[in-house]
């Protein structure tokens, strides 16, 4: 799976969960920059997240993320099996 | 099943525009908008969805105008760790249910503080119910005691801070309190020991939970048990430590639909929206196969196979639902004539015609046959769930009327129970002798002791109830209703002799043994097979091996026609005398004088209590009988003859 791809897959995620009517969203982005985006609707992601693409993320994995950037690399590790 | 809450069907594709669409009119809603929420609503939303419906419901109600069908309530939780995620679930799903919630958080950590400070956002609210979601882990129940005392002291203090916060609470509520169970921990400390050991976290918890079920006897709260939902669910799946570290998350999150829909269902049931009739599909719903096609003998239905016990447990369960208050219907593509023949034929059938309140059996559509039923029993359609096998049928009542609630159902019948049940379409927050006073409103038995009453003696009472009385042989279609009686039955049981199938079946094709079933019909219904008899052929004296009887029927004067059918079957043999034995167990005293009763004269006795009679036959008469006997073998005798 290409990174846009997870990239743009995520932005549905993150409108849906954190009830947006529009999200522009780049690797840069940070949970402060999105109002919505706080410790508790970071659960909500983190649950759609593990839906979306079917494996469970560790607490460790999820505290070192630094931005959006971070998250897609993850996704794409845990994707490919890593 | 549970947690991905199968009962419902997946949400819309363009879920997310639509609830944008309702949102849209939220202040102006049209006068469709109840029904158009409830049906998003009613779809296995996932916890973001549920957010998004309860933001719509924030919106109707802040708008002004909310839809009258809803009902509105003000709903205070408190409790322990993040209760914020539990908010919308409980808002979101409360919207399937007709209800408006308006959700008032109590502060994180501090549900006693909210309880006793009167000045506290929970007190100013103007709450109509309150929910206390606690946690085993912060009432001190997370960890072994010290000793007994010390397990008896914390399970104590524990109930003792509950009741505190409740207590503070109550003047601030002005309906009900609700008090969820504890989960129990999964990680076990001693092992199976645990629940032996009153110092383990497992025992604790449910010491507690024992404490919140009388407390919840006592009406002053009603319980929502979410230890069961999670032992259900499985707690290796519930419990994730994971999330309790990273943020006080009580539960795994993707559990908040079903623990939303849970809580928002006990709410419907406090505010009277429960549903209160159950519709039932027949075809492939009540029995397998087609009965216009197949006919009664061959729809599968009763013991003996797989499929047909299957079938029998969905109408077990049906009529369990009955019992506590629930009104049946039917509603199915048929002739009338060939629906109700399984119900007056078939002898496995459990359900019979007279449990059904409404019986809608034509070519007409569902829905159309469903507002019937509805308008028949003077409820309404949002009292009705339609449980049907055919998921064109359960798409097309969906599209017609959205607030009937229609469970999907597996490919596998043998779930169909399970799934119903799931579904906590029923919910109940008491039992009252009104619910049973419903339910007895359209039972068989009220209409029996009418009778009685009627018919003033006993005799014509048992005139009255028409009683046909078949006696057959046991065969390969009773064979194992037999052997289930053989090895149940204990109180009218004279030699409590147990049998397998196998030994049934050996017994049937013994040219030295007589095994017979008695069947009894009323004008009520049928009682199917109450009676086994087995007699050994040994030359003039009949030795009876077996005689037992249902316990129901009781007082129908069926133990002589059984005689009769005995005489008979042994004087066609050429036996004189019948012997018979009883054969005294802790259960059986009721039939100690039994052959006494039916003209036996006593030859003997045993030590263990054992007493052995026998009737001469050369003197039998039977009795007049209160009942059609059908009975090949008497036929043939001519009993009256011999007067």
């Amino acid at each position: 799976m290409a990174s846009e791809d997870i990239l743009e897959q995520l932005r549905e995620i993150m409108i849906d969960v954190f009830d947006l009517d529009d999200l522009q969203l780049t690797p840069q982005t940070t949970a402060e920059d999105v109002e919505e985006w706080d410790s508790l609707s970071h659960v909500r992601l983190v649950v759609a997240i593990e839906r979306k693409f079917g494996f469970k993320l560790k607490n460790a994995e999820i505290e070192a993320l630094k931005s959006v950037g971070d998250l897609v690399a993850l996704i794409e590790s845990k994707a490919a099996g890593g | 099943m549970l947690s991905d809450l199968a009962w419902l069907p997946a949400p819309a594709a363009d879920f997310r525009d639509r609830v944008r669409a309702l949102r849209a009119e939220a202040s102006a809603p049209r006068a469709d908008l109840y029904e158009r929420a409830v049906a998003l609503a009613t779809a296995a939303l996932d916890e973001s969805q549920l957010g998004q419906i309860a933001r719509l419901a924030r919106e109707l109600v802040t708008g002004g105008s909310p839809p009258a069908q809803f009902s509105q309530l003000k709903l205070g939780l408190v409790g322990d760790g993040t209760l914020s995620l539990l908010a919308p679930a409980i808002a979101g799903s409360a919207v399937r249910h007709g209800l408006l919630v308006d959700m008032v958080e109590g502060d994180y950590g501090s549900a006693v503080q909210d309880a006793l400070n009167p000045s506290s956002a929970l007190h100013a609210a103007g709450l109509n119910m309150l929910l206390l979601a606690a946690d085993a882990r912060l009432l001190g129940l997370g960890r072994a005691a010290e000793s007994v005392e010390d397990a008896e002291r914390r399970v104590g203090a524990a109930f003792g801070q509950l009741k505190l916060i409740v207590e503070g609470l109550k003047p601030a509520v002005s309906a009900a309190v609700l008090v969820q169970t504890v989960v129990p921990p999964l990680e076990p400390l001693f092992g199976s020991f645990d629940r032996v050991e009153a110092t383990s976290p497992y025992a604790m918890t449910l010491a507690l939970n024992r404490r919140l079920a009388d407390w919840a006897l006592t009406g002053q709260i009603v319980l929502v048990d979410i230890a069961r939902l999670a032992a259900s669910i499985g707690l290796e799946r519930w419990d994730a430590p994971g999330h309790w570290h990273a943020s006080k998350l009580s539960f795994a999150p993707e559990m908040m639909p079903v623990y939303g829909d849970v809580i928002a269902r006990t709410l419907a049931a406090l505010r009277g929206r429960a549903r209160k009739c159950l519709v039932l599909d027949l075809d492939n719903t009540l029995w397998g196969g087609v009965i216009g096609d197949d006919g009664v003998g061959g729809i599968k239905l009763g013991q003996g196979s797989a499929t047909g016990e299957a079938f029998l447990a969905i109408q077990e369960a049906a009529l369990d639902l009955r019992r506590r208050g629930v009104v049946l219907a039917v509603c199915s593509k048929n002739e009338e004539a060939a629906a109700r023949l399984p119900f007056r034929e078939h002898p496995e059938m459990v359900l019979k015609e007279d449990h059904i309140a409404v019986f809608q059996a034509n070519w007409t559509d569902k829905a159309a046959n469903l507002r019937a039923i509805a308008a028949t029993l003077n409820i309404g359609v949002d009292s009705l769930v339609f449980l049907d096998d055919n998921p064109a049928e359960r798409a097309q009542v969906r599209g017609a009327l959205p607030l009937v609630a229609v469970p999907e159902l597996p490919d596998e019948p043998a779930l169909y129970p399970r799934m119903l049940m799931a579904a906590g379409y029923f919910e109940a927050v008491a039992f009252t002798q009104d619910d049973r006073d419903r339910a007895g409103m359209y039972q068989a038995n009220a209409a029996r002791a009418a009778t009685v009453q009627a018919s003033g003696d006993l005799d014509s009472y048992l005139a009255a109830l028409e009683m046909v009385c078949t006696i057959r042989p046991v065969d390969a279609t009773t064979r194992a209703r037999a052997a289930q009686l053989i090895n149940k039955s204990n109180q009218f049981n004279l030699t409590t002799r147990r049998y397998t199938e196998a030994q049934v079946e050996a017994s049937e094709a013994d040219p030295d043994r007589h095994i017979s079933q008695i069947r009894l019909a009323d004008r009520f219904g049928d009682n199917g097979v109450i009676c086994i008899l087995i007699a050994n052929r040994a030359g003039e004296a009949w030795e009876i091996d077996t005689w037992l009887m249902s316990c129901r029927v009781l007082g129908r004067r069926v133990q002589e026609a059984a005689l009769a059918h005995l005489a008979a079957a042994a004087m066609a043999q050429g036996a004189r005398r019948l012997v018979g034995r009883y054969i005294p167990s802790a259960k059986n005293a009721m039939v100690r004088d039994h052959y006494a009763k039916l003209g036996f004269t006593q030859i003997g006795e045993d030590a263990d209590g054992t007493t052995v009679w026998e009737r001469v036959l050369a003197d039998y008469v039977r009795p007049d009988l209160p009942m059609v006997l059908d009975d090949p073998t008497q036929a043939a005798t001519a009993l009256e003859r011999q007067t």
